[in-house]
């Protein structure tokens, strides 16, 4: 099951890993995707850390840690071609999974229903 | 076109040097020699001259062609100020010569001329003193609000960590406040770019050690409550820096001194005529109030009793040094032959033009472009292209466009507080004519975005490249020829 | 209006001012304003016009070059041995040619390089020249000068490593270690100076130095005093312990020095105004910064990339620009702006109209015409001058305070070199000489007699 925050991230919970990406709408807002600054395996991050940055040609941004929790593993795709967030950033996009994490700080985020809604409000 | 390195031939040369007059021989060990030698190029005289004369001929400047580069000023660079920079007397005085005992006997020429444009920009500005050791506006916002900081610290008031920003400021007064140790909070700006009052007072407290403000704002205008905030701020216990970037707009006509303002950085290479170099040198002095005069940095410029100039580091409370002497000289002779060419009748004049000059430009193009705020402006005028949007035309695609009818474009997609900005500066220098040139183009251009929108999206097309792959440049950086 | 004020209305002579009356009326006509007045008052400009009683009258082209001329005769010469990160090489004539151009000089920074394709490509050749003297991978486009640059290398040993601790040698500059300890006194930034010994680098006491807090070791080479020191060794340890290591470095001595990329340091730094730019009192100079390339990321200031075009044409652009204060604003790399674009082009023409060969003969004449006041002096009695090996600056001990002779050789015409005492308390009698190609035997052998009449 998939959920969002408001920053615009994506968590994808199953067997124990928490997938975090950027949503198709960040991704969208970024443009080109030109650079990825990947976390390091084995850290620990907890919510609202700087998780990873991603930057474009004219933007650098930053990705939150939705969640707490320890990296166990990096896309390292990412670094040679950062642009598979552009083609792929909900699915190949992805940008870390993180172990030992707390489902209940999931409570707060959005399914994707209400992350869609979320964004027509933006859009007003 | 090849790089110089690829025309380089084996043994040929440019620069010959005189014969060894001394013994040969020297001092370095044997083992610490290089044994490749790098690998510069090897070209003749004239393939050299060549080779940078046809690189230049690619670029446009001031001198060729009309350049409105919003917030840059980019006014003419008056020829005598190079002749000047050339002088042997400036230009071979090894800067160490002031400090040597009995050297600043020897450098009174140089030294007064620093002191000249010291006290010139303090009264022309309102301020108690200057230092003219800023190497470019970036480090004077740096020293500036270094100062602020010395500021608090010597009165104790270490609490005061935060430093209020305006949304709307350029991306230089957060970074160079966070160099000196701050962190920025953000105040919000009204529909004109100005300061929210009621924002700035939710924001000011006891942790607040000032505001930065950029007078003329960012968007170009003039903000009538800049006292009042200056006001609000010293209620507060806070200090107030101005952003000197839009002084074009002010000199002659307003004293940021006068309006409250504590601290105050300019850019020669804008306002005060020096040349952009394609991105410097150029030098950020920095005026200060009568509190802040303790902590300017060392060495200062001092005139004794007997008329002469001495270089003084006897300042127990100055901040240190920030630069490795005294500023970029060389560009502070040219900022300084103009303060003397134009004197106190001159300054006036450059921002009543610049202003006249902006608000003609904002009369004529406002048929053609959306404009947020619509009232007499500073020395530049911002649109938007929102309008040319709507169909698929973009800022940039208007300033490719440009490009292609010979005119450099203006600033866009700044202040960020303006979707698809377009800011424009024709600086009082340029005449009415090339101002009506430019006008038909833009009249031209928009004409283009409505019912020809691809040819803008196409362009430029008269240069000697097309538009780049600035993703691949930034996804593969290939950042030098090895 | 005053007098003046209105001579100069009526005259039309507005310095580099276009506008006439004329014009002007033209334009209030358009703008629907009586004059100036109105239209200050209608961009909310509604006090007094400041009287600015102190400040000078204008004056013709003429006059104020005249002006200038007396001020810089008021400038005297002397034959100087002055060094200290400064030097006097000579510089081709081609070089000030080329800077001349105005398509060079009155073009802005470029942000669209359509139009700037010439300014690209120079600072890429540039950075280009830069890693092969260095022995580096990466060069940004230049930033203020050496002692600042110094500074950004010390924030991206810190961005790099986490930590916040900065060891530098004492045989650094002291006009850079002074400026580095104004920039980082309100960041946390911990600078740590470890003294040199004598006229040396004090290896073991850097190796001692360093901590699990420390993030950089900077040192010079060759160090303030002339010295040239291997470096190999000590690299390696540093970075055995995950900890950064950076040089700053004489330009013009790379020409026949091995290379801080060879010598294994992770950055070079420094002051690029031996490179064909003027001494012109103090400025403007040119900070360069070379990286290997693991480092690309991290580098301030502005970088230009090549790539290609639409039709897959060869150009250049300025790129990386993430890293930069326009768009990171507050967690920007520095908050570094510009670079010294034309003091860059200025390196590269000289770097150029010098070549390979060129630049090797100045530096080597520079070494043999050291070597040779070296030993002109030590025969003088009373003075020593340091043994070790030099490029093209050493130091001599007096039998009295250096700054007295420098006083009283001025009025003979030399600046024979710069007191150390001003720098490193308990050295008074020590005085640092620097030679240049430019020197001739004559002239070092008149700077010698005329210490040797003040002994």
């Amino acid at each position: 099951m998939k959920y969002y925050t408001e920053d615009h991230e994506w968590v994808d919970v199953s067997g124990g890993e928490a997938t975090i990406g950027i949503s198709e709408y960040a991704a969208g807002e970024l443009g080109d995707i030109t650079f990825i600054e990947l976390p390091s395996e084995d850290e620990d991050y907890i919510v609202g850390d700087t998780l990873a940055t991603v930057e474009s040609v004219k933007t650098a941004s930053d990705v939150y840690a939705p969640i707490s929790g320890t990296v166990c593993a990096v896309n390292e795709e990412l670094s040679e071609d950062p642009g598979i967030i552009n083609s792929s950033p909900e699915e190949k996009g992805w940008i870390c999974k993180l172990k030992d994490f707390d489902t209940s700080e999931l409570d707060d985020m959005m399914s994707p229903d209400a992350y869609t809604k979320f964004l027509r409000k933006l859009e007003e | 076109m090849k790089l110089i390195f690829e025309q380089s031939r084996p043994n040929r040369r440019a620069y010959r040097l005189d014969a060894n007059d001394v013994p040969a021989g020297n001092a370095i060990p044997a083992d610490m020699r290089r044994r490749e030698p790098a690998a510069l190029p090897e070209v003749s005289e004239l393939e050299a001259v060549r080779h940078f004369t046809n690189l230049s001929r690619k670029n446009f400047g001031v001198d060729s062609h009309f350049y409105p580069l919003g917030s840059c000023t980019m006014k003419y660079n008056p020829k005598s100020h190079e002749q000047i920079a050339r002088m042997d007397g400036f230009a071979s005085l090894h800067p160490m010569l002031g400090l040597l005992p009995g050297g600043e006997k020897l450098t009174q020429g140089a030294l007064e001329t620093l002191y000249f444009q010291e006290r010139f920009l303090s009264e022309l500005l309102g301020f108690a003193e200057t230092t003219l050791q800023p190497m470019a506006g970036a480090h004077g916002e740096f020293t500036g609000v270094m100062l602020m900081a010395a500021y608090f610290k010597d009165r104790g008031e270490t609490n005061r960590k935060v430093m209020l920003i305006p949304d709307a400021a350029h991306g230089t007064n957060p970074a160079s406040a966070a160099q000196a140790g701050f962190t920025c909070r953000e105040v919000l700006s009204d529909a004109e770019g100005n300061v929210d009052l009621d924002d700035l007072k939710k924001k000011l407290g006891d942790d607040v050690a000032g505001l930065m403000l950029t007078c003329p704002n960012t968007v170009g205008l003039f903000d009538k409550n800049v006292k009042i905030i200056c006001d609000l701020v010293h209620q507060a216990g806070g200090l107030c820096y101005c952003d000197g970037a839009n002084a074009n707009a002010i000199i002659g006509r307003v004293r940021p001194g006068d309006l409250g303002f504590d601290v105050m950085h300019v850019n020669v290479h804008k306002t005060f005529s020096t040349p952009h170099g394609g991105g410097g040198p150029g030098a950020g002095p920095v005026g200060a109030a009568e509190i802040l005069r303790p902590y300017l940095p060392v060495p200062r410029v001092v005139r004794n009793a007997d008329g002469e100039y001495e270089l003084r580091s006897d300042f127990p409370k100055s901040m240190g040094h920030i630069a490795p002497f005294y500023g970029n000289f060389g560009v502070l002779l040219k900022s300084g032959a103009y303060m003397k060419t134009l004197g106190r009748e001159g300054m006036i004049r450059v921002s009543e033009n610049a202003v006249l000059n902006a608000n003609y430009l904002r009369v004529k193009l406002a048929p053609l472009f959306d404009q947020k705020i619509n009232r007499m402006c500073m020395h530049e005028c911002v649109f938007s292209a929102s309008r040319q949007v709507k169909n698929g035309v973009h800022a940039l695609d208007i300033a490719k466009g440009l490009i292609d009818r010979g005119i450099h474009p203006p600033t866009i997609y700044f202040p960020l507080i303006i979707p698809e900005a377009l800011m424009i500066e024709p600086t009082e220098t340029e005449s009415l004519e090339t101002m009506n040139e430019f006008i038909e183009a833009m009249i031209d251009i928009a004409d283009q975005a409505a019912n020809n929108p691809d040819a803008l999206h196409e362009a430029p097309v008269t240069m000697p490249v097309r538009r780049l792959d600035e993703t691949q440049a930034a996804r593969k950086p290939e950042l030098a020829a090895l | 209006m005053t007098q003046s004020d209105f001579l100069f209305r009526r005259s039309g002579k507005l310095p580099y001012i276009a506008n006439t009356d004329a014009d002007q009326r033209t334009m209030f006509e358009t703008i629907g304003c009586s004059g100036f007045e109105e239209m200050w008052k209608a961009a909310q400009v509604d006090f007094p016009v400041p009287a600015l009683e102190n400040l000078s009258s204008g004056m013709s082209e003429h006059r104020m070059l005249d002006d200038f001329r007396s001020l810089a005769a008021r400038n005297a010469s002397v034959t100087a041995f002055l060094g200290g990160g400064f030097y006097d090489h000579l510089i081709p004539a081609a070089v000030d040619a080329v800077i001349s151009r105005s398509e060079f000089y009155t073009s802005y920074t470029p942000y669209q390089p359509e139009a700037s394709q010439g300014t690209l490509q120079a600072i890429y050749e540039y950075q280009s020249a830069i890693c092969r003297l260095t022995g580096m991978q990466v060069s940004n486009a230049s930033l203020y000068d050496g002692g600042s640059a110094v500074y950004e290398a010390a924030l991206l040993g810190c961005r790099v490593t986490r930590r916040s601790r900065i060891v530098i040698s004492e045989a650094v500059s002291p006009l850079y270690r002074r400026m580095l300890k104004t920039y980082a006194a309100n960041q946390e930034m911990e600078v740590v100076e470890v003294p040199a010994r004598g006229v040396e680098s004090d290896l073991a006491a850097l190796q001692a130095a360093v901590d699990a807090r420390t993030a950089m070791v900077i040192v010079q080479y060759p160090n303030f005093f002339g010295q040239v020191e291997q470096w190999d060794a000590f690299t390696a340890e540093i970075r055995q312990k995950k900890i950064l290591t950076a040089a700053v470095c004489y330009p013009l001595a790379l020409a026949v020095l091995r290379t801080p990329g060879e010598m294994g340091f992770d950055i070079a730094v420094g002051e690029g105004q031996s490179l064909g730019i003027p001494l012109s009192f103090g400025g403007p100079y040119l900070g360069y910064m070379a990286v290997k390339s693991d480092l690309m990321r991290k580098i301030p200031g502005r970088i230009v990339g090549r790539t290609v075009d639409l039709e897959g044409k060869p150009g250049f652009v300025l790129t990386l620009q993430a890293r930069e204060q326009h768009i990171r604003r507050e967690s920007a790399m520095s908050n570094i702006c510009s670079n010294e674009n034309l003091c860059a082009l200025t390196a590269l023409v000289y770097l150029t109209m010098m070549g390979k060969q060129g630049l090797i003969d100045a530096a080597e004449q520079s070494a043999a015409k050291a070597l040779f006041a070296r030993n002109e002096l030590s025969r003088l009695p009373g003075v020593e001058a340091t043994a070790g090996g030099f490029f093209n600056e050493f130091v001599i001990k007096l039998p009295f305070a250096a700054g007295d002779a420098v006083k009283r050789m001025l009025p003979k015409g030399y600046a024979p070199g710069i007191p150390l005492g001003a720098y490193y308390p308990g050295r008074e009698n020590e005085l640092l000489v620097a030679v240049t190609e430019k020197r001739t035997r004559e002239e070092i052998e008149g700077m010698v007699k005329a210490l040797e009449e003040i002994l």
